[in-house]
């Protein structure tokens, strides 16, 4: 066949995913027309029922929509509340805080390095096909998101919806002499994630690029993840380099309380679809936006690993902008969060007591963090009272959906440039390119994206 | 679940089905670490989306089912479901109570679509968020949000040997006193849904100087015209005891009815 006309390719069922989604492709004459991720997540109304509720339930209740990051949902939840009341957890509390946020990392992180994604570059259907010739490593993988659950379940009673997060700080918190079993784990994890980091540099990665802005937190001085001003990196076609440049552009930071200014949902003519743009342009959050925002203040043990990898440095104004090596720079984010939980550890003492209190007032809070998959934003507006009378939740998927498409449409088409793919191949090509990104479509329901189809 | 009589030759199938829900408790699947592979060894792990793009085709011996039914695609999805498994368990609060979304359930759905929704008009979805027991028969209901690893396993294994799961129907307060925990309640004047709640998550919130807060259900022996008058005494008026009823497992039959009662007065 020489001339192609219009041909649909679906992919009813993305696997190896969170949540459930599909993707719809519409060709002509050997030109992508349309590429279209498809969330069927029925929709769960979380910002409709949280009004009514107290100002104490975002926490507990927003961990509800996603099992797979519930700590980051809480995290966002908690600060945002907490400056809505005017309050500030810092110190031993914030520590362990952020201590919880690296066992969500570590295991989310693995779980995603592990059984989702590196069956794609070994030619496998799942992490259990996986096993059968990569055994030794989907064990180290096992045993690495192992010791992730560990540090939740110590800290927060359990892995998925934690028990113990609370406004203000935690319920209970441990004696030093607590934490310290986790040590020998996490000492014998951090082998685990540095020959995690070399074994996912080892497989064959494609060439490709972003050209996007690049959105993640930064805190001056360490590795946002639980704190931090958003800030975008300018896309590379802005200063004439190609998609695939690996060098650090300028970037502009913004307070969190602006986030809404400039991370607007917009609603595309000729479609339902409600897209994030940043100041107008398209963006993309995550592992590939936080390396570049914030790499230079990895931990030297990850920052080694990184150049090891092929990553290059960091503090050298080294940037990696190939979604297919998004795998790399999860491993390396999985290392420095294991080490970094061994800092915290070490400079631990038990705060005077687990929680401030958070007296409620009548105001808007804003919060972010970095969840395993990117920023996630979260404002609440309270009564008087503490009543929670508005909701809003950002979550990176939504965020990364445009960039997802974008990726998709720009692989199809220069397939499509250099041979006759069949429907089989674009669409094993298109359910990698997706995983890039480690949607979660449990958190992204809420941007529900329907297309007309049109002939 | 009881014992099987017609146990399938070879290894049995398992799925592992999707409904409206967070992932969470299928995912306590993928937290079963060290178990992971020895079960891969028991059961041929045949359709499982979040972890395998290989579904394989029906019909499955084992189906676990997470999620509540929300839209009408999922009524005939389930219904499709149940007939090509041949034991059907549902895992944890939404697909065995409704789970949180159930909350729609007291409001105005279009409201609903309009609060968050660009489009409401594109949304889909039906008035109510219901269990996956109101549309077809369940074998066995794992409770909680989410579930327990330890019990998700005894399930497995259970069928895997051909026997009833041993699944204890008692209250969190047994599980407190069997841990050891001082009871939050009487030391320290907490309000505690323990004395009402569905065992199986090992009395966390107690252990971590917190009340219970349902996320299990309703046990097998609530009395809640005794119990609603202690968690007034604990400080909670009527707002509190219908919002802690009306959490994860808001549409279980138990605390629907008491917070009912509640706001009747």
């Amino acid at each position: 066949m020489t001339h192609r006309e219009s041909r649909v390719l679906r992919i009813r069922s993305l696997a190896r995913v969170e949540g459930e989604g599909a993707l719809h492709l519409r060709l002509r004459d050997d030109q992508v027309d349309q590429a279209r991720l498809q969330i069927y997540e029925p929709p769960r109304f979380f910002e409709a029922f949280l009004r009514g509720r107290s100002y104490t339930e975002p926490p507990d209740i927003t961990s509800r929509v996603c099992g797979i990051c519930p700590v980051a949902y809480q995290m966002s939840a908690c600060r945002a509340v907490e400056d809505a009341c005017g309050v500030i957890v810092d110190g031993q509390l914030a520590a362990l805080r952020r201590l919880l946020y690296c066992g969500e990392w570590i295991e989310s992180q693995t779980l995603h390095i592990y059984l989702l994604h590196a069956p794609d570059f070994l030619g496998a259907d799942s992490a259990i096909d996986l096993a059968r010739t990569w055994r030794t490593d989907v064990e180290r993988g096992l045993r690495l998101k192992q010791a992730g659950n560990a540090v939740m379940e110590l800290l927060g009673g359990r892995a998925i919806h934690p028990v113990n997060i609370r406004l203000g700080g935690f319920y209970r918190t441990p004696a030093a002499s607590e934490l310290r079993p986790l040590v020998e784990r996490l000492r014998r994890a951090r082998d685990d994630a540095e020959q995690t980091v070399q074994w996912v540099a080892g497989f064959d990665f494609p060439d490709a690029g972003c050209d996007y802005e690049l959105l993640a937190l930064a805190e001056p001085g360490t590795y946002a993840i639980e704190s931090g001003n958003p800030t975008a990196m300018s896309a590379p076609s802005t200063a004439g380099l190609p998609a695939d440049s690996d060098r650090a552009l300028p970037t502009r930071t913004f307070g969190v309380r602006e986030f809404g200014d400039h991370v607007v949902e917009t609603q595309l003519p000729h479609s339902t679809a409600l897209n994030s743009l940043l100041d107008g342009h398209r963006h993309l959050t995550g592992s590939l936006a936080r390396y570049a925002i914030s790499g230079q203040w990895l931990s030297p043990i990850a920052l080694q690993a990184a150049q090891d990898a092929g990553l290059g440095d960091p503090r050298q104004g080294a940037v990696c902008r190939n979604p297919f090596r998004s795998i790399i720079v999860r491993a390396v984010e999985v290392l420095y969060a294991v080490d970094e939980a061994l800092r915290i550890i070490d400079t631990y003492e038990p705060p005077p007591r687990p929680y401030l209190d958070v007296p409620p007032r009548a105001a808007t809070g804003h919060g972010a963090t970095e969840a395993p998959r990117g920023l996630l934003y979260h404002r609440y507006t309270l009564g008087a009272h503490g009543t929670v009378t508005d909701a809003n939740l950002v979550p990176p998927t939504a965020q990364n959906q445009g960039a997802i498409e974008e990726d998709l449409r720009r692989l199809v088409q220069e397939h499509l440039g250099s041979g006759e793919p069949t429907d089989a191949e674009l669409t094993n090509l298109c359910e990698k390119a997706i995983r890039n990104h480690d949607p979660c479509i449990s958190c992204s329901t809420h941007f529900l994206k329907l297309t007309i189809e049109r002939s | 679940m009881t014992a099987d009589t017609d146990r399938p030759a070879g290894r049995p199938k398992l799925a592992v089905w999707k409904f409206a829900s967070c992932d969470g408790c299928q995912l306590t699947l993928l937290d079963c670490e060290d178990e992971l592979l020895g079960i891969a060894d028991k059961l041929q792990i045949s359709y499982f989306l979040e972890a395998s793009s290989a579904p394989g085709p029906g019909p499955y011996d084992l189906s676990l089912v997470e999620g509540s039914v929300t839209t009408q695609q999922d009524i005939e999805r389930i219904r499709h479901i149940r007939e090509v498994s041949r034991r059907l368990v549902t895992i944890g609060a939404c697909a065995t109570a409704g789970g949180v979304q159930a909350l729609r359930n007291y409001a105005d759905v279009a409201e609903f679509r309009a609060a968050v929704y660009a489009r409401p008009d594109y949304i889909q979805t039906l008035e109510t968020s219901t269990p996956i027991s109101a549309h077809v028969p369940v074998d066995f209901e794992l409770r909680g949000c989410p579930i327990d690893r330890g019990q998700l396993i005894e399930v497995i294994t259970a069928y895997l040997v051909g026997r009833a799961p041993d699944v204890p129907e008692h209250s969190v307060c047994f599980e407190c006193k069997r841990r050891g925990t001082v009871c939050v309640i009487v030391a320290h004047g907490t309000p505690c849904l323990g004395p009402v709640t569905h065992a199986g998550c090992g009395a966390l919130c107690p252990a971590y100087g917190r009340g219970c807060y349902g996320c299990f259900g309703p046990s097998n022996s609530t009395n809640f015209p005794a119990f609603i008058p202690l968690l007034r005494r604990d400080g909670m008026n009527t707002l509190d005891v219908v919002r802690v009823l009306r959490t994860y497992n808001t549409a279980a039959p138990e605390f629907e009815a008491a917070s009912r009662k509640e706001l009747r007065g």
